[in-house]
């Protein structure tokens, strides 16, 4: 399943600086184990987002490796230290190779 | 598709975790009904090949190098009981004060009784802030979950609960 949905993302717009923000992320992908079987008896080949990573002004900050185990419609919710206002960027690859992206501003006071 | 048969009609309590002595081999009582247990499974359900504890620990000596692991610094928060195993939420936190110094680096997450045991596998920098995550998992049975914390300084934490799966989640 190519990652055709635009995630979506919820981040605080403005923060304090030293301030922890919780960003929470949501995308649609049916993440297919590779466990399950078609009418036919036929396995149906693995699809699965494996790689979600988050990105402040370019640089990593956290990185989730997912695999089989992770619903459908992978949620994510993780934590960031604001220092500085910038821009995230969220990437989501997935078996097939494809990649899709959100990014959302960040204002510290 | 095949009708779902595990979650409604095989019993999934005390599947592999009951009977089991401490080293992880059955007790006497466990392997009678075990025996029995193993019947009627492969009558019934012989449809997916789901972890054992062992292929579990085995997969974290592997990754972890045999390192002892401590307890607590790692919570594992998760229903006690799912009533549907294909979103069942999971959240871990871990006790760190996240700076260059003392960081948490990963937390692993497995399930010991899902077709493949790994759930997920977290990278963390002291930009995060707080070693805290949430997502949301599938259990194909009744199983524990474990999640192991590693921080900067290459020492391990983990952490185990049990969830009681109703309807199992594993696209069936």
């Amino acid at each position: 399943m190519a990652l055709k949905s635009q995630p979506r993302v919820r981040v605080p717009a403005q923060a304090k600086a030293g301030e922890i923000i919780e960003i929470k992320t949501l995308i649609s992908h049916e993440m297919e184990s590779g466990q399950r079987k078609d009418a036919a008896g036929k396995t149906v080949p693995r699809d699965i987002i494996n790689n979600f990573q988050a990105a402040f002004n370019g640089k990593p900050f956290f990185t989730a490796e997912w695999f089989t185990s992770i619903s459908a419609n992978p949620y994510q919710s993780f934590f960031f230290k604001a220092k500085e206002s910038g821009e995230f960027t969220f990437t989501w690859k997935d078996d097939g190779g494809a990649e899709q992206k959100a990014t959302a501003k960040l204002t510290v006071a | 598709m095949p009708p779902r048969l595990d979650a409604t009609l095989v019993p999934t309590r005390g599947l592999p975790t009951r009977g089991l002595s401490a080293h992880g081999l059955p007790t006497r009582r466990g392997a009678l009904k075990l025996a029995g247990l193993a019947a009627f499974a492969a009558v019934l359900a012989p449809r997916m090949a789901l972890a054992t504890e062992a292929q579990v620990a085995d997969e974290m000596k592997k990754l972890f190098a045999g390192k002892t692991m401590g307890a607590g610094k790692i919570k594992l928060d998760m229903p006690e009981i799912a009533e549907n195993g294909l979103v069942v939420p999971i959240n871990i936190d871990v006790d760190s004060p996240m700076t260059e110094a003392d960081f948490v680096k990963s937390v692993h997450v497995f399930a010991d009784g899902n077709p493949l045991p790994q759930v997920v596998t977290y990278h963390f920098t002291p930009e995060s802030g707080k070693a805290s995550a949430s997502t949301r998992m599938r259990l194909a049975q009744t199983q524990n979950v474990i999640a192991v914390a590693e921080m900067s300084s290459g020492q391990l934490y983990s952490a185990k609960v049990q969830v009681k799966v109703t309807i199992g989640g594993c696209g069936g």
